[in-house]
């Protein structure tokens, strides 16, 4: 084999199933006798729940059976929270699967039917009879705190979920002394996730043996099936989760759903296996959303800009109950990233946690760090302006100096390694910014508006140590478990206990085990999603697959190599230190045409015949990689929007992306999944956000009523990379699925703002609608 | 009320009893057993459900399948010719034009009735005449890379 695998741009080897539609998602399995739930869920957004009577929808043709919070309730436990982030006086209210008395948002479940198909299902909803006695709602964050609002639930007073603060330095001071200090209140609306496939989960329960099989639309099976004995008390050994094909998550398929848990007990009481799944509307209603932010922030310099602090007051709305890891966002991977990619001496973070009547609130896509970086780099863009210097500049003179194994924030977080001021310059030189400059004044002479802006990040990636997990309160670990297992005839199954719903690594790590072993990728196999027949892992989510289950799988294929070594030195009747490795083949040094392949040695580990003293035959390593601490890739993006000054309309005109993820294993897919998160990081600056009116009713509940970005947005991305290879990784790399969404938003907005300037306008609220932009363009009348 | 209902599908026929409201897109995956069309909404926005009916691209979420009995279906099953890739498939391969999968099979029907109409279109063609799917994975990019991509196969293909 001689073609470079590694770094290389090879096809995905999931696509041929998923191109030819063969491809198996949770709604496309189907058991034999199969039973359908559907779940009433409550049109209120706060009521107190009279009563319910199921009555005529129990009675119809087709229907099996219909439960209500009482039934449920009774035997399952209540839905838990699993980021408990400590010293912040967090409540917990119980979540019951299904509402017990009161309902908390629209679409808090109520009631489920289950029938023998979807049809009759729905039909029985609309038979179930609930006397509701609305109660009074509340929805923006920060107006939920206050004395007189509606209360939420009886053990959270004032709806305070929590209160979290972190310091480093002594921010007051550095404002006490600040010679100018910018602020301002940000918004960051309500997103909805909106996975392409709708969640969904298939429930099977054999009674004789006690094994229960859920199919599940989820990005973390083994969380999942941790979290189902939790719930149900069903032993977990007797539990198994599959996550078949997961059609998209970016976070909303992290959490562990009420949903679930009501088709699972609808599987055990009706004795049949049983699917539900969500309409898109419903999932509208019932699967997370992201963001909510309202934030007062501010930030400190001196009169030749210096930044010397960054404070921030944030009220996160949590939604009605909290969501698997809905603490944790707006805190530690928010309030940690405030030294963003400068020499900050001093920083505060100062974050309620607060229940409203919403959906909850989890991680979308970046989770907490695109906040964190939106607020950073606005602020730096309002100090530039303020000094009347420009951006890039500013940048420059407060970037924290090119760093290779290590470096100490004000937040408390080492990053790993990064040169911000090379990323830059490299991104400025790429577009020509400063011939953009140049042509922006010109443009503005005729009376034509462009805005630029400049985003330089640094994220925190691959999620892990576990250590740390367990001091911010994360109820779980955050390593992850790998087995390479060579068959007799060379051919090599990897099962991984993470779960890539398309982010590639059925290619990738097939690249990896390549790379270290030296067999062709098409002769691997990589096994996951299915509990039964992978090592534990945590899952993927917070670009951590790559970062820790890659290296994992790493470290195993060393494992592997360590062991052929020794086989190949006794089948070569060598000493060990005398063999040399190369593409797959193990020889004595100087003699590579006497070489045994790894194939070879596979056939010999698994026949045993000939074996070194003291040597198990087989040829299998598992690994269990516990990463030393996070990775942390930068980048700088630029993007060019036109400001259309009649109608109010942005176009983004050029979007630059030179991100730093360290070393590429297939930078095919690690395009791919800039261009999916700078895409998804713009929508809600341009069109997309969730939006209650004051009964808590959800206004954009369709995907008719909600704008997601369309094909026609968006000019050509535009990518380029540097490569800073994290110290501590086998591989040296960091992770990317999230640093599109964390660098876009606020990208795009700064840009949008930089066209706005002539006007006077220096604020507005996302998603920048042409209605919005052309009103604050007119109401200032102001123009040059 | 249960109506007879014949539909052909990559050309075998399908017959069953269905409730009159019977989606199209219900029918394909339920009698036809072809998961391959997907259900991605329930408002007619995402083309994830998108497949041929005698020929045109359909939402075939947006039509009973009583509407489409005696037609013929194609879905994305069926537009691999004897095991041949079409070429748009091979594109979506090639260019990375699918991350988790989902949106692809509505994508690549009613990208194929884009080629069809316009042969060789811009790369703003290509997504003013996507504009009825979404994805949320690729940011369309590389979408329109297959597309275009794609059509320039089937004009090198035609030569
Ligand atoms: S399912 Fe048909 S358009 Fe969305
Ligand atoms: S590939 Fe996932 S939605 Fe398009």
């Amino acid at each position: 084999m001689t073609t470079r695998i590694f770094s290389s741009g090879i096809r995905r080897r999931e696509d041929p199933r998923l191109i030819t539609g063969k491809a198996a998602y949770t709604d496309d399995v189907t058991l034999p006798g199969m039973a359908y739930a559907a779940i009433l869920r409550s049109p209120h957004a706060h009521a107190r729940i009279n009563s319910i009577d199921t009555s005529a929808a129990a009675g119809m043709d087709g229907v099996l059976a219909v439960f209500t919070g009482d039934d449920i309730n009774a035997e399952f436990n209540p839905v838990p929270c699993a980021w408990l982030v400590p010293n912040s006086d967090l409540k917990t209210p119980a979540h019951p699967p299904i509402a017990s008395g009161v309902v908390r948002y629209q679409g808090d479940a109520v009631a489920v039917v289950v029938a023998e198909c979807r049809y009759a299902a729905e039909d029985a909803l609309e038979l179930i009879d609930v006397d509701y006695e609305p109660l009074p709602v509340v929805i923006e964050p920060d107006k939920a705190m206050c004395d007189d609002a509606p209360q939420l639930h009886e053990d959270a007073p004032n709806n305070q979920a929590f209160h979290w603060v972190m310091t480093g330095g002594d921010v007051d001071a550095a404002f006490d002394d600040a010679d100018v200090v910018v602020g301002e209140r940000i918004l960051h609306q309500r997103l909805i996730p909106n996975a392409m496939e709708p969640r969904s989960a298939v429930a099977q329960f054999t009674q004789a043996t006690g094994e229960l099989t859920l199919w599940s639309a989820t990005q973390n099976p083994h969380i999942a099936r941790f979290l189902t004995h939790v719930v149900t008390n069903l032993p977990e050994h007797k539990i198994r989760v599959i996550a078949p094909e997961v059609g998209g998550g970016f976070g909303s398929k992290i959490p562990y759903y009420a949903d679930e848990v009501i088709a699972i007990f609808c599987a055990i009481k009706t004795g049949r296996p049983v699917k539900w799944t969500a309409t898109r509307s419903e999932g509208y209603q019932s699967t997370i959303h992201g963001r909510d932010h309202v934030e007062d922030v501010e930030l400190a310099a001196d009169s030749d800009g210096n930044i010397t602090g960054i404070r921030a007051k944030v009220w996160a709305g949590m939604g009605a109950y909290l969501s698997t890891a809905a603490p944790g966002i707006p805190t530690i991977l928010h309030g940690l990233m405030y030294s963003g990619a400068y020499d900050i001496p001093n920083v505060k973070a100062d974050v309620y946690g607060v229940f409203n009547n919403a959906v909850p609130v989890d991680a979308y896509r970046g989770a907490g760090r695109p906040e964190a970086t939106f607020l950073v780099e606005r602020l730096v863009d309002k100090l530039a302006n303020e000094l009347d210097v420009d951006p890039a500049d500013v940048r420059r003179k407060n970037f924290i100096p090119a760093f290779e194994d290590g470096h100490d924030v004000a937040t408390g977080l080492t990053y790993d390694s990064g040169d911000f001021a090379m990323s830059l310059d490299m991104a400025t030189e790429k577009i020509g910014y400063q011939e953009l400059r140049e042509e922006q004044k010109r443009l503005r002479a005729e009376g034509k508006y462009i805005g630029i802006g400049i985003t330089t990040y640094s994220e925190i990636c691959g999620l892990g140590p576990s250590q740390v997990a367990g001091a911010v309160g994360f109820q779980g670990g955050l390593w992850e478990g790998a087995i390479v297992r060579f068959h007799p005839s060379g051919k090599v199954n990897v099962a991984i206990g993470s779960s890539p719903h398309g982010q590639g690594e059925e290619t990738t790590f097939a690249q990896i085990i390549s790379h270290e072993l030296g067999v062709d990728v098409d002769d691997v196999n990589i096994m996951h999603g299915d509990t039964s027949q992978t090592p534990m892992g945590w899952g993927t989510y917070g670009s951590r697959t790559t970062a820790v289950s890659g290296a994992a799988v790493a470290i195993a294929a060393r494992k592997i190599k360590d062991k052929a070594t020794q086989i190949a030195a006794h089948l070569l009747e060598a000493a060990v230190e005398d063999i040399d490795y190369e593409n797959g083949n193990f020889f004595v040094k100087g003699s590579p045409d006497q070489a045994k392949t790894i194939q070879d040695i596979a056939l010999m580990a698994n026949v045993a015949w000939d074996m070194p003293e003291g040597v198990e035959p087989g040829l299998e390593a598992s690994t269990f990689y516990d990463p030393p601490n996070f990775t942390y890739p930068f980048g700088t993006h630029i993007a060019v929007v036109e400001l259309d000054k009649d109608t109010g309309r942005i176009d983004v005109n050029r979007y630059l992306a030179c991100d730093d993820c360290g070393p590429q294993i297939n930078p095919m897919i690690v395009e791919g999944q800039i261009h999916g998160g700078v895409v998804q990081g713009i929508g809600p600056v341009l069109c997309e956000g969730a939006v209650y009116d004051e009964d808590g009713q959800l206004l954009t509940g369709s995907m008719l009523d909600y704008a997601l970005p369309r094909a026609d947005m968006f000019p050509e991305i535009e990518t380029s990379s540097s490569v800073t290879p994290s110290p501590h990784h086998p591989l040296g790399v960091k992770g990317v699925g999230e640093t599109g969404t964390i660098a876009s938003t606020i990208t795009v907005y700064n840009a949008v703002m930089d066209a706005l300037k002539p006007f006077g306008v220096e604020k507005l609220d996302m998603p920048l609608t042409p209605e919005k932009v052309w009103r604050a363009i007119h109401a200032n009348g102001k123009e040059n | 009320m249960q109506v007879e209902t014949k539909i052909s599908i990559n050309g075998k026929d399908y017959e069953g009893e269905v409730e009159a409201r019977t989606l199209l897109v219900h029918f394909i995956r339920d009698v036809g057993g072809l998961t391959g069309a997907k259900v991605g909404c329930d408002t007619s926005q995402c083309g994830a459900c998108t497949v041929h009916v005698d020929g045109v691209a359909v939402k075939s979420c947006t039509m009973l399948a009583v509407q489409a009995d005696g037609t013929s279906v194609t879905t994305i099953e069926g537009l691999a010719d004897d095991g041949d890739l079409h070429p748009l498939q091979e594109a979506f391969w090639a260019k990375h034009g699918l991350q988790c999968g989902f949106c692809t099979p509505g994508m690549i029907m009613a990208a194929a009735k884009l080629l069809e109409a316009n042969p060789s279109p811009s790369e703003e063609e290509v997504r003013h005449g996507l504009e009825g799917n979404f994805c949320r994975c690729t940011g369309y990019q590389n979408i329109v890379r297959a597309v275009t991509e794609a059509a320039d196969a089937q004009k090198e293909g035609a030569e």
